[in-house]
């Protein structure tokens, strides 16, 4: 018998978590940020699908928290620490932030998917959380998905394939 | 982004209207290149979540050919040209007789002639948009990438990203008779664009 894998699908601007056999995956990463942090003891996979640095710009009333960096990262951290998790033990991946069009003069809209990598990582560091796998950069969408069982982040691109870190 | 919400019926027609003549002004360009009739929907005006405007190109994973500009002047924005990468091949081979190859990226050339055609019929857009408005719009160089749509289409969303979780697309479909050459224009005007297009439209913005 081939038990069906549940899947839990992080969409724009969202966060989610999944524990045991599960799947985690978010699809169609452009300047967007998919970062992962995982706690190998309690095989729990938490992913936030980040797509602006910073909420200092923010100009929504009810601001939604997955969407900047530098708040989808603590909220992610304390969705798992509810489960259990034990800051010890978590670590980071993330994949995504490239720039999907390259423009002569590009303003910082342009430059978001990079904005996006350094404000995870400083994000990261003040959480006191390590980076232990990244595919960042380039010009080209990536989807990816992370197994709890394993901790590992499939990432497929259209014109890299798939890779596994 | 609650002002959108509120945007009466009567709004959403003015935006129909902008997409009509825009993309047909466009359909009319693309169909003297091709010299055959080409074939245009009505334009749908929508605000949309992000997630499901990858669903209109057929989700998020799937792969498209997109030509961006970014809008500049007095109304920016976003324009997309969206074909799928089977369109797009046909499209080359039938402009520039380019051959069709197996594979399914696309060379230098076929790169700048789909970046040629792009700007042509995006620049007829906006400049019949610009008259229409009396606004000044004028397009960056445009930008190519064959990607997944969600990847592409996030792009253009990034300005509504301050404000909320959804964004105001301005969405024409056309199709070239036999429906070899399929694509779509998707115009997402900056959040704060859309209070200068009324004004100039003569559709008075308060009390809506």
């Amino acid at each position: 018998m081939i038990e069906e894998q549940s899947i839990v699908k992080v969409g724009m601007a969202d966060l989610n978590v999944v524990q045991q056999s599960g799947i985690i995956r978010t699809v169609g990463l452009g300047s967007c940020v998919g970062l992962t942090m995982y706690d190998p003891e309690l095989k729990l996979a938490g992913m936030a699908h980040v797509m602006l640095p910073s909420s200092d710009i923010a100009r929504e009333g009810q601001l939604n928290v997955a969407k900047y960096a530098d708040t989808a990262l603590p909220a992610l951290l304390a969705k798992l620490r509810e489960l259990g998790a034990s800051p010890s033990r978590i670590v980071a991946k993330m994949a995504g932030g490239s720039q999907m069009f390259a423009f002569a003069g590009a303003g910082d809209t342009m430059r978001i998917g990079p904005r996006n990598v350094e404000s995870c990582k400083a994000k990261l560091a003040e959480l006191r959380i390590p980076l232990i796998a990244e595919d960042t950069g380039g010009n080209y969408g990536r989807t990816i998905e992370m197994d709890a069982g394993t901790g590992i982040l499939l990432i497929r691109s259209v014109q890299t394939g798939v890779k596994e870190m | 982004m609650e002002v959108f919400k509120h945007f009466k019926e009567f709004k959403m027609d003015v935006l129909r209207e902008v997409g009509n003549i825009g993309a047909g002004n466009a359909a009319t360009a693309l169909s003297r290149l091709l010299n055959k009739p080409v074939d245009m929907a009505v334009p749908k005006v929508q605000l949309l979540p992000f997630e499901e405007i990858s669903e209109k190109v057929g989700g998020a994973e799937q792969v498209v050919v997109a030509i961006f500009l970014r809008v500049e002047g007095e109304a920016p924005g976003n324009l997309f040209f969206i074909l799928s990468p089977e369109a797009a091949k046909s499209l080359l081979n039938r402009l520039v007789g380019l051959p069709p190859e197996t594979d399914g990226m696309f060379n230098e050339m076929e790169q700048s002639a789909l970046c040629e055609i792009g700007n042509i019929l995006a620049g007829s857009y906006l400049s019949s948009l610009a008259d229409f408005t009396k606004l000044s719009m004028y397009p960056t160089v445009p930008a190519l990438a064959m990607d997944m749509a969600g990847a592409i289409l996030s792009f253009g969303l990034l300005q509504f990203g301050h404000m909320g979780d959804d964004a105001l697309l301005i969405d024409t479909t056309f199709l070239e008779g036999d429906h070899e050459v399929e694509g779509q224009f998707f115009l997402i005007p900056d959040p704060d664009s859309f209070a200068k297009i009324f004004k100039s439209l003569g559709v008075p913005m308060d009390h809506d």
